[in-house]
């Protein structure tokens, strides 16, 4: 039911792991419906996302929608990184099931969560990123 | 390959399969035809419903065969609705049914039926005193499965029929799981209507029957011809009836020994995984279960990840993950159990047949631990665990 290239990035995930002391880490998605993702980011002194680690807890397409955003936002600038929508990670997964597209919102989501987390710290405002709405540890105890 | 999911499906024994083949390019007239070679198969079909009967302590004319469990349950239960509205419309029965069976359920209450759908226990064991607490004067039918198909819960069916009995309600049980593996005998246990299905006890598939205590009245499933004395038209699937039968017998004959040695493999490997993997959790009643029934929560790690890595290492296994059941929720049956959705969601049943090895066991905890490790470096549940244990898993 995957894309040889799903199954791939859930074989042999990249980026998989944290980063100590990001820069920006954002978690999203919720235990109810089974899917958890956190992204970390590094940025450096030009704006410029030097590192993108993730963890996920859910299904092989959650894996690998971490998986791939991770690498399509590595080496990209915030501006850049901001334009990698679901659908960007979709097509390079060469497509979902039409079940598991919430992945791929989760992994969309993700980065704009790390992003938010990163701005928070540094005191900036980036332009086009709104505040992200899943915090999982509000999901369970309304769950 | 190690197939580890014979509560989906079993594999068509080889003597099933050759008691079948004569009866597709052989003996396959029609059975209600006159020449020999329908009677023939007419003959066949009576023999198999001998036989299944016999097993269930049943008569013959009791038996009726249906294309599978699914349709014996809609069945029993809508039928069972229809012919009893006249004194109610209360149904009881369980949070951790089948489908066939909650569906349907869901399906009459949207015509005006009341449904009571009773709770289960950490275990997933039915209280017979909450049920008996629940009946109404127009309760009609009660239905609670004979063992769980997720957790292999046996539930206390003796009790459930005794109540059933003692206030006139008609007792419907889905035995799909139990039915060739545990002993049944309908006139002891006070049951009025058993669905079962052959492709669970090594039969083909496409066949089931719905048992019907001969002074239930119980209205037609399917109107036309006169098969299946009236009740379910449409000429037989004879090489299924006749497999579904031979399967039967099969299935009797080595009930002991095949439960036997199914028991202590479970246990076996239930063991290994406690004593060998942390932060997991048993489903289901240690000791009233299904003999060939593993569900095993995993804490921190999805289902549906842990199955695709499994596949890839040869193993068949099953999951309540809310990505292996097709909607967005975990398995109905582990939440109704008590467990939290990420237990849910990390949930392995491994259901196991007599033709398992304890090596295959091993070689399937050694996958599975390193299969865990790996989905929980993965996890950032895990990740804040390992920060800061907050919560004990084994309750």
């Amino acid at each position: 039911m995957y894309s040889e290239k799903v199954m791939d990035h859930f074989q042999n995930p990249r980026n998989m792991g944290e980063i100590e002391d990001a820069g920006g880490v954002g978690t999203v998605g919720n235990a109810k419906c089974g899917d958890i993702m956190r992204i970390y980011l590094d940025v450096d002194d030009n704006g410029i996302i030097r590192e993108a680690k993730f963890k996920t807890f859910g299904c092989g397409a959650a894996v690998a929608t971490s998986s791939m955003a991770t690498e399509l936002v590595k080496g990209k600038s915030i501006q850049e990184a901001l334009q990698v929508t679901n659908k960007a990670v979709m097509e390079a997964l060469d497509g979902l099931p039409a079940v598991k597209v919430h992945c791929s919102l989760l992994a969309e989501e993700a980065i704009h969560a790390a992003l938010w987390d990163y701005a928070q710290k540094k005191g900036i405002v980036i332009q086009g990123l709104k505040e992200p709405k899943a915090d999982i540890h509000e999901e369970e105890e309304a769950g | 390959m190690i197939y580890l999911d014979n509560a989906a499906t079993t594999r068509t024994a080889p003597e099933v399969l050759e008691a079948m083949l004569p009866y597709f390019t052989e003996i396959y007239g029609n059975p209600s035809a006159i020449y020999s070679l329908g009677s023939a198969g007419k003959k066949a079909i009576g023999e198999a419903r001998r036989t299944i009967a016999a097993a269930l302590g049943a008569r013959q004319e009791e038996i009726y065969f249906t294309a599978g469990g699914t349709e014996a349950d809609n069945w029993a239960i809508k039928a069972a609705a229809e012919s009893c509205s006249g004194k109610g419309k209360h149904i009881i029965t369980t949070k951790i049914e089948h489908h066939a069976v909650l569906h349907t359920c869901e399906y009459l209450e949207k015509r005006g039926y009341r449904v009571t759908y009773l709770d289960v226990d950490g275990d997933g064991l039915v209280d017979p005193q909450a049920l008996k607490a629940s009946i109404r004067p127009d309760t009609i039918l009660i239905s609670v499965m004979f063992a769980n198909n997720e957790i292999g819960t046996i539930e206390p069916i003796r009790e459930i029929g005794a109540i059933a009995r003692e206030h006139g309600i008609l007792f419907h049980t889905d035995a799909v799981q139990a039915f060739g593996q545990i002993p049944i005998h309908v006139e002891e246990l006070n049951i009025d209507m058993l669905s079962a299905s052959a492709h669970k006890l090594n039969g083909p598939k496409g066949i089931g029957m719905l048992y019907i205590r001969s002074n239930a009245k119980i209205p037609s499933l399917i109107h036309g011809g006169a098969q299946e004395r009236n009740k379910r038209a449409g000429t037989e699937n004879v090489p299924g009836i006749v497999g579904f039968a031979a399967a039967v017998s099969r299935a009797q004959r080595m009930m002991e020994e095949k439960g036997r040695k199914e028991r202590e493999l479970r246990d076996y490997l239930i063991g290994r995984i406690e004593r060998e993997i942390p932060y997991c959790r048993l489903n289901g009643h240690r000791d009233k279960r299904l003999p060939g029934n593993v569900n095993i929560s995993f804490q921190f790690i999805e289902g549906e990840s842990l199955l695709i890595m499994l596949d890839m290492r040869g193993v068949c296994a099953s999951s309540g993950s809310a990505c292996t059941s097709g909607s967005l929720d975990p398995s109905h049956v582990l939440l109704a159990t008590g467990l939290r959705h990420e237990e849910a969601h990390g949930s392995l049943r491994m259901t196991l047949s007599e033709e398992n090895t304890k090596e295959e066991l091993d070689e399937v905890v050694g996958h599975l631990k390193e299969i865990v490790q790996r989905l929980r470096d993965m996890s950032p549940l895990y990740e804040d665990f390992v920060k800061s244990p907050k919560e004990q898993y084994n309750r």
